[in-house]
């Protein structure tokens, strides 16, 4: 089963062979790029692809491994113990399965997407590393023991901020997602803008390249930005002719106040600024 | 298999262990390198190699390791969509087949690598250019009793040749410049402490009250974890250090645009400390060196940022001061020692890289400053592990 892509995710070659690679030897695939590079689009275009179900779990910086397992529900139970009816007794009940333990516990194959594993403390790769390995958890509680009857398919994204530990390394399959070149960029912007003529296309995506390239930009944009910017362009009716003086709607591309500065010191017809004084 | 190149990797740096060997072989033994030189590499790639900071390395190393080795001919796709389609039906008669001859490999080689390039457009039934289903020795489903199968991954340009690029050079951890990785490197510098503040509800303690007291529930508090690091900041600004001035700014906002410190002080100097420092933001603004160790003391971090490069009579001479206006009274190694040993735990930023450390001045001041490292983001990762975090 080849990964190619779909049709709405334009996937590069070496990317879909590090899927492959991922889906053929069992491992988890990690993935890591610029922000707004389809990370998290990746893990919806494999499910499609495969024609399995996705299940998401978006860490936070103050997630713990054991809640993408299981999480006992506590203080639901004190509250059942004095409010409540039902069997208190029955610990099944305030046992309620993460994302990770739905993926083990489901009858069919699933593809499960660690989404920005990088926010959440440092040790918490390490803390799922067993988990991963052996395809199966304990709960501590009721003495049952999980184990996945199909092995899922692990996606895990990280968005290159935390170096992440080595043991953890190890055990998965890796891919860069490298920003797309203006070939790849043209194929992805035809997917969500399929009427738009090539002649502007292609004036567009030379100025994106170079807004890009400009020195001392703290934040590039990036390929989500730029769709959004082209959809901004096609509302407002702007032409060919006026994108190559001017950079109408910037604010779609750049979002931070000195990005902006920078932006206008280049295009401004009086010359660099005063060099700064130390 | 391939053992050597696994040796080399390890040697030149790369961390490779033997679990990512084994997946390698297994892997190969499933045949998911695809039959070419850049399946293969692609497949190495996301196996062995684990942050794309080695990549470049990587690059490197298989460029390097696997030079000169006969990758096929590249194929194009065009040639591999005309080869896509369904072959015409045969109709040789068996003279036509007796006709054909065995060509050797070599003599095979070569005549494709003429074929490919001058075919222009498709083919298919003949007996000459590359297509399907005719007596030409390339292509498939043909009559030929020996030839070049072609059909399969295109492969647009060799695996060597895309290693040798280096496209991932400015992802090395080695040379990047961007203040926002000089942040992440800097809050790595924190001790953790529960100190004064705010309280906040210590969950473990209250359940273990509540279940104390039978079921009534009983709350515990107790002070937040906050970063108790305080970091002084003396940077150079003299002369010499104005090709660094971009990288000095980028440290600069990083340290200022963190509200990661308890407490945080810049102050700069001209090549190196003397009786004053100017305090950051206020160009005008001196401050008395002493005042300001007086209102340090051996709990705060201190980091100086500097290329260390100066007249060496700076460092030993009293007077022997740059700037002709103000008279130092006291050597600046007098003073460079006085620092060291208010704050103990500081280190010292070198933008220069290492191989300009020879300098007699420079290898004055790590006599005070052991802990010299060099700006870049591994070399403040180092530094601030060297201070205990």
């Amino acid at each position: 089963m080849g990964f190619r892509g779909t049709a709405s995710y334009i996937a590069s070659k070496e990317l879909s062979h590090a899927v492959d690679v991922a889906v053929a030897l069992g491992r988890p695939l990690l993935i890591r790029g610029e922000p707004g590079t389809g990370k998290t689009l990746l893990a919806k275009a494999v499910a499609e692809a495969l024609d399995l179900e996705l299940l998401v779990w978006h860490v936070k910086s103050t997630a713990k491994a054991q809640e993408g397992l299981y999480v006992y529900d506590t203080v639901q139970r004190l509250n059942d113990s004095r409010f409540g009816e039902g069997d208190v007794r029955d610990i099944s009940r305030y046992i309620k399965l993460g994302p990770l333990g739905k993926a083990f516990a489901a009858p069919r194959r699933t593809v499960v997407l660690i989404d920005e594993i990088d926010k959440a403390d440092p040790e918490f790769p390490n803390d799922l590393l067993h988990e991963l390995d052996a395809m199966s958890f304990d709960i501590v509680e009721t003495g049952v023991t999980v184990t996945a009857r199909e092995r899922p398919v692990v996606i895990i994204s990280s968005n290159a901020e935390k170096e992440l530990p080595d043991a953890f390394l190890r055990r998965c399959v890796f891919h860069f997602i490298a920003f797309p070149d203006q070939q790849q960029m043209a194929e992805i912007v035809r997917v969500h803008h399929p009427g738009l003529e090539g002649e502007l296309l292609a004036q567009c995506l030379r100025r994106f390249y170079w807004l890009r390239d400009l020195p001392e930009l703290r934040k590039r944009p990036s390929t989500s930005e730029l769709v959004d910017w082209i959809s901004a362009l096609l509302h407002g009716g702007i032409s060919r002719e006026q994108l190559e003086k001017e950079l109408p709607f910037a604010g779609v591309l750049l979002k931070r106040e000195t990005d902006m500065l920078q932006l206008r010191r280049t295009t401004t017809p009086g010359g660099p600024a005063a060099p700064r004084r130390w | 298999m391939f053992i050597d190149f696994f040796h080399y990797l390890r040697r030149r740096g790369l961390p490779v262990g033997v679990h990512e060997w084994l997946d390698l072989t297994s892997a190969l033994g499933q045949g998911l390198a695809g039959e070419s030189l850049a399946g293969f590499y692609e497949l190495c790639r996301c196996l062995l190699v684990k942050r794309e900071a080695h990549f470049d390395l990587f690059d490197q190393c298989f460029a390097e390791h696997f030079h000169g080795v006969e990758a096929p001919p590249a194929l194009t796709d065009d040639l591999l969509n005309w080869l896509a389609k369904t072959p015409p039906p045969p109709n040789w008669s068996a003279e036509d087949l007796a006709r054909l001859r065995s060509l050797d490999l070599e003599e095979l080689r070569r005549r494709f690598a003429e074929r490919l390039q001058e075919q222009k457009e498709q083919h298919d039934g003949g007996s000459h250019w590359i297509g399907t289903g005719g007596t030409s020795p390339f292509g498939h489903s043909g009559a030929h009793p020996s030839g070049i199968r072609v059909g399969g991954d295109s492969q647009r340009r060799s695996a060597v040749q895309v290693a040798s690029e280096r496209r991932f050079r400015p992802l090395r951890g080695d040379q990047v410049l961007d203040s926002r990785q000089f942040s992440l490197a800097l809050r790595r510098l924190r001790l953790l402490e529960r100190t004064g503040g705010e309280l906040e509800l210590d969950i473990e303690a209250s359940i273990a009250a509540t279940a104390k007291n039978c079921g009534d529930v009983e709350l515990c508090w107790r002070p937040p974890r906050r970063n108790t690091v305080k970091l002084l900041l003396l940077m150079d600004i003299g002369g010499s250090m104005t090709p660094h001035a971009l990288l000095c700014e980028q440290l600069f906002t990083a340290a200022k645009s963190l509200r990661h410190f308890k407490a945080m002080e810049v102050y700069f100097f001209h090549n190196c400390v003397y009786d004053e420092l100017v305090r950051a933001g206020d160009q005008h603004a001196t401050v008395s060196t002493l005042e300001v160790l007086n209102s340090v003391d051996a709990t705060w971090h201190l980091m100086v940022v500097g290329d260390a490069l100066m007249n060496p009579y700076e460092l030993t001479h009293a007077g022997g001061r740059i700037d002709f206006y103000s008279h130092n009274a006291e050597p600046g190694l007098v003073w460079l020692k006085r620092i060291r040993e208010r704050l103990p735990r500081g280190v010292w930023l070198n933008p220069e890289s290492p191989e300009a450390w020879d300098a007699t001045s420079v290898r004055m001041v790590r006599q005070v400053f052991r802990e010299m490292y060099p700006l870049t983001v591994d070399g403040l990762t180092a530094a601030i592990a060297s201070l205990g975090h």
